[in-house]
C-alpha cells in the first residue's frame, strides 16, 4: 500500500510543478494551471498525510 | 549583585521550570544531519515569506540589490549558523536557557525569556494576518490596505482573524506534536506553490524565455522605484535583512538549543536549506507575485491595489496558492505561540501552561488585527534580532575568547550572580547606543544629537538594518571590557555554584 501512496503523492507534487511550466509553454491557460494546482494539492495531501510518520524526538 | 535568601524563590522556580534540560544532551539522543535539513526546510517557508519578498519590491530595491543582496546575506545567516552556533552548541550542548543564565544571570535572563516572549506573540499574528488575507478573499471581505491609509481591518475580517487566532491558541494548548507532523506534510509542497506562483507571475509580466527575464526583472519587478510613501531599500538593505532575519537563532545562538542534538558542528550549514529555500527563493518569487499583482489591478483600472498575500497567491495559484498561505501561516504560527507560552511561563512560574499559552494568544489574536504589524514587518523583524543578539555575541565570545584573555568563562554562575552587570551594560548599552546612531539621521527627535556627537558619528550613517556588525563588536567590547574590569577587581567567590 505504501508504495502506491507515495506514487500518488509524487504524481501530485509533479503536476503541480508542470502545471506552472506548461502556462509559460503556452500550453494551457492560468486558470486549467489553478484547477491542476488543486488536484495536485489534493493528491499530495490526500496520500502523504498516510506515509510520512512523525517523530517526535526530531522536534526536540 | 548576589543571592539572599529572600530572592530564592523567583529563581529557584524558573529554574525548575527548565530543569529537564538542565543536564547536556547524552550521546544515545543526537540525530544525524537528515532530521536538520527536514527541520529547517520545515520551518523556514512561513506565511511571512509572502509579505517580506512584498516589502522588498514596495521599497523599491533593484534587481541586482534583491538578487545578490539577499543571497550575500542569506550566505552570512548560513555561515553564522555553521561557524558560530552550531561549533558552540555541539561542544556545551546545552539549551540558550542555560547559556545565557550562566553567562548573564537569571534576572537578565528572566527579562530575556519575557521579552522573546512577547516578539513570538507579535510574529505569531503576523503569520495569522497573513492566513486571515487568504481566508477573507474567497469570503469577498477585504484585507485593510495599510498604505492606502487604512489604519484598521473591517469588523467582519476582525471576526475571521479572531476564530483562525482561538483555533491556533487552542492547538497550542493542546500540545502541537500532530501540527508538527501535519507542518512536516506540509513542507515539500509549499515551496512548490511559492515556485508555481513565481512563474505564472513572470509570464503575466512577459517573460517569455530565460533572456527575457533580466529586462523584466529590472524594468517590472525590482525597479529599483519605491512605491508612494515607502522608503528606499538598497543591496545593503537587502543583505542586512537576510542577515537579521533570524538573527536571535544564529549569531544570537537561539538555536542552540536544537543544534544541541546534531552529531557534527557542520549540521549548521544545514540551515542553508532554510535560508535559500525559505529566505532566497520563496522572497524572491512573492516579489514576482507581487508585481504581477500590481501590474494586472492597475490595469484592471485598481488605483491602490492591495498586495496581501492572499491576494498575490491567488492570482497564479488560485485556491492552491489560498491554502498555501493559510498553512503558510498556521503551521508556524502555532509552534511560535507554544514557544511564546513557554517563554512566557519563565517570568510567571506559578501560572498553568494553558493559561500563559491563551494571554499569549490574546496578544497574538490583538497582533493580528493591526494592519501596521506587517506593514511594518523587515522593521519589526530587525528590530528584534538587534535586541536580541548580544547576549549571543557574549556566549561566543565567553567561550572562545574569555580563556585566551585569562578571564573565567560562566562568571555570573560561578559566582552565583542574580545579574552580570558587565552583559547588562553590553546588552543595553549596545542596543541604546547602535539605536541612537541609527536615530539621529531618522526620528527628528533625535536630529539634535549631531549636533553634540563627535564629527566622525554624525557623519556615520547606519543602514538599519546593517547594524549587525557593528552592534556585534560594540557588545562584545562593552562585555569584554566590564568583564575585564570585573573579575580584576571584585573579590573571588569562595564557593563556586
Amino acid at each position: 500500500m505504501k508504495p502506491v501512496l507515495k506514487s500518488v503523492s509524487y504524481l501530485g507534487l509533479a503536476i503541480t510543478v508542470a502545471a506552472p511550466l506548461l502556462v509559460w509553454a503556452g500550453k494551457i491557460s492560468i486558470e486549467t494551471n489553478k484547477v491542476m494546482l488543486l488536484v495536485g494539492m489534493i493528491l499530495w495531501f490526500g496520500s502523504a498525510i498516510f506515509w510520512i510518520k512523525h517523530d517526535p524526538s526530531a522536534n526536540a | 549583585m548576589s543571592h539572599s535568601s529572600g530572592q530564592q524563590t523567583l529563581v529557584e522556580r524558573l529554574d525548575a521550570l527548565y530543569e529537564f534540560d538542565r543536564e547536556p544532551v547524552s550521546e544515545k539522543k543526537l540525530h544525524g544531519g537528515k532530521t536538520f535539513i527536514a527541520m529547517f526546510a520545515g520551518e523556514h517557508v512561513a506565511g511571512t515569506e509572502f509579505v517580506l519578498g512584498t516589502l522588498l519590491v514596495a521599497h523599491g530595491v533593484s534587481a541586482f540589490d534583491a538578487l545578490v543582496g539577499l543571497l550575500v546575506g542569506n550566505v552570512l545567516a548560513v555561515l553564522s549558523w555553521a561557524l558560530m552556533c552550531a561549533p558552540i552548541a555541539v561542544r556545551e550542548r546545552l539549551t540558550v536557557y542555560w547559556q545565557i543564565r550562566k553567562i548573564a544571570g537569571p534576572y537578565l535572563t528572566v527579562i530575556y525569556s519575557a521579552a522573546f516572549a512577547l516578539v513570538l506573540c507579535l510574529l505569531a499574528g503576523a503569520m495569522v494576518n497573513v492566513s486571515t488575507t487568504a481566508i477573507a478573499h474567497p469570503l469577498g471581505i477585504e484585507s485593510a490596505n495599510y498604505a492606502a491609509g487604512e489604519r484598521w481591518p473591517s469588523f467582519a475580517w476582525i471576526c475571521v482573524a479572531t476564530c483562525i487566532g482561538i483555533v491556533i491558541a487552542l492547538l497550542a494548548v493542546l500540545g502541537f506534536e500532530r501540527i508538527a507532523h501535519f507542518s512536516k506534510i506540509c513542507a515539500p509542497w509549499m515551496p512548490l506553490i511559492f515556485v508555481a506562483g513565481g512563474v505564472i507571475g513572470l509570464g503575466m509580466l512577459g517573460v517569455r524565455s530565460v533572456g527575457d527575464f533580466w529586462e523584466v526583472a529590472k524594468t517590472k519587478i525590482w525597479t529599483g522605484v519605491p512605491f508612494e510613501g515607502q522608503s528606499k531599500y538598497g543591496f545593503w538593505s537587502c543583505v542586512g535583512l537576510a542577515w537579521l532575519c533570524n538573527i536571535s537563532q544564529h549569531m544570537g545562538m537561539g538555536d542552540v538549543t536544537i543544534f544541541r542534538y546534531a552529531k557534527k558542528w557542520y549540521y549548521g550549514f544545514a540551515s542553508a536549506f532554510g535560508m535559500f529555500i525559505g529566505h532566497y527563493i520563496a522572497w524572491i518569487c512573492s516579489g514576482i507575485m507581487c508585481a504581477a499583482f500590481m501590474e494586472s489591478s492597475r490595469a484592471a483600472g485598481i488605483a491602490n491595489p492591495n498586495p496581501t498575500p492572499g491576494n498575490i497567491a491567488w492570482l497564479g495559484a488560485g485556491w492552491a496558492g489560498l491554502v498555501c498561505v493559510v498553512l503558510a501561516g498556521w503551521t508556524t504560527a502555532n509552534p511560535t505561540l507554544y514557544r511564546a507560552g513557554l517563554a512566557f511561563q519563565t517570568a510567571t512560574p506559578n501560572w498553568s501552561r494553558w493559561r500563559v499559552t491563551l494571554i499569549a494568544g490574546v496578544i497574538m489574536i490583538v497582533t493580528a488585527c493591526i494592519p501596521a504589524v506587517n506593514f511594518y514587518l523587515d522593521r519589526i523583524v530587525g528590530n528584534y534580532g538587534l535586541f536580541f543578539m548580544p547576549l549571543g555575541a557574549f556566549i561566543f565570545i565567553d567561550y572562545w575568547v574569555f580563556p585566551k584573555l585569562g578571564l573565567k568563562r560562566n562568571y555570573a554562575e560561578q559566582n552565583r550572580l542574580l545579574a552580570s552587570w558587565p552583559a547588562a551594560v553590553g546588552w543595553f548599552g549596545s542596543v541604546i547606543i547602535c539605536f541612537l546612531l541609527f536615530a539621529k539621521d531618522n526620528y527628528e527627535t533625535f536630529r539634535g544629537l549631531n549636533d553634540i556627537l563627535p564629527a566622525f558619528l554624525a557623519k556615520y550613517k547606519p543602514d538599519f538594518f546593517m547594524q549587525v556588525l557593528p552592534e556585534w563588536i560594540l557588545a562584545v567590547v562593552l562585555y569584554t571590557g566590564c568583564s575585564l574590569l570585573q573579575q580584576r577587581f571584585s573579590k573571588p567567590s569562595p564557593t563556586p555554584a
